[in-house]
């Protein structure tokens, strides 16, 4: 892939998290309203057994609803995009080192 | 589709977690085979992007949402291993950073939404596809038609596992939970067809070379 390519499909997810997240549909999703309709939302309800610190993807402290969806949102596909890059990196560098030894003549990737 | 903390009962999530860490270990494994030089990238292309869609729930019938679930969109595009990877970073993001989805329920998580509805559901992708190339009528693209199917099929398979999940600890008898998860998610699967079959299609059109195990478009 291209720089110019990498930054584009970045870019595209970035501008649906900045631009698109605060008008996604507030309504329940398919399992909370299975749950609500067959009564046992209020099993989900207590207290998480691990606090997040950006829980139902806002930012804290800042008062508008929207642009603290939309910073939340930035934030969560730059780190998912970093680690989901690294992680790749790290295979592949740890797979091109084991096979430095073993590869025939002329192998290319 | 998010399980939280609390739905389900310890003698279901916790082997779960080892069945998911397990999916996990498994495909990492194998993605480190086959990364070439231009889907290390890609690969956090497609994280980012399978994150940012699936904050935006579109209304379905009956004051209920869906959002993208990005299973077979990664799969087609990077393989069933690399798929299955990406959704489950994704997934623990969600837990971690969001509270989308709990600690508790994250196993369950990746195991219906990585597992099943990325790695597993890639299978159906292949099958379809080879069914549709030897038919001889072919007035449609066979690798659209079966990334439809595949999408449609991967969201309702993960919530058929959700319900399975949900009865097994007591939350919800089966009889309740299968009917109504998998009607809900049938409505659902097909936003997640249309939204796959768009960004296939695009990606085709721009970059053929990056569908996952195509050689003939490759070549």
């Amino acid at each position: 892939m291209k720089t110019r390519e990498i930054l584009f499909g970045l870019a595209a997810a970035l501008l649906l998290a900045l631009v698109l997240s605060p008008f996604a549909s507030p309504w329940p999703d398919g399992l909370e309203k299975v749950a609500a309709d067959k009564g046992f939302l209020q099993k989900g309800e207590g207290k998480p057994v691990l606090p997040a610190p950006l829980s139902d993807y806002t930012w804290p402290g800042i008062k508008s609803v929207r642009l603290s969806t939309r910073i939340a949102g930035v934030m969560g596909t730059l780190t998912v995009f970093m680690i989901a890059w690294g992680a790749a990196a790290l295979l592949k560098g740890k797979r091109d080192s084991e096979r430095h030894v073993t590869l025939p003549f002329g192998h290319r990737e | 589709m998010h399980i939280p903390d609390g739905f389900l009962a310890a003698r279901v999530w916790a082997p779960l977690w080892v069945v998911g860490a397990g999916g996990i270990w498994l495909s990492l494994k194998r993605v480190g085979r086959a990364l070439g030089e231009k889907t290390v990238p890609l690969m956090g292309v497609m994280a980012a992007f399978i994150f940012a869609a699936q904050m935006l729930n579109f209304p379905v019938a009956g004051g209920t949402s869906g959002h993208l679930l990005g299973g077979v969109l990664a799969a087609v595009l990077l393989g069933p291993w690399a798929g299955a990877v990406i959704i489950s970073i994704v997934l623990a993001v969600q837990c971690l950073l969001f509270q989308d989805g709990g600690i508790t329920a994250l196993g369950a998580n990746i195991v219906n939404m990585a597992l099943i509805g990325s790695g597993f559901s890639y299978a159906i992708y292949a099958l379809a596809r080879s069914a549709l190339r030897l038919s001889v009528k072919r007035r449609l693209d066979p690798i659209m038609v079966a990334v439809a199917v595949a999408s449609w099929c991967s969201v309702v398979l993960a919530s058929a596992a959700c319900a399975i999940e949900l009865a097994l600890s007591g939350t919800s008898p089966l009889r309740v939970a299968l009917p109504a998860m998998v009607s809900v998610h049938a409505l659902i699967g097909i936003g997640e067809a249309i939204i796959t079959c768009l960004v296939i299609s695009f990606v085709l059109r721009v970059r053929p070379d990056l569908v996952y195990g195509d050689e003939k478009r490759q070549a």
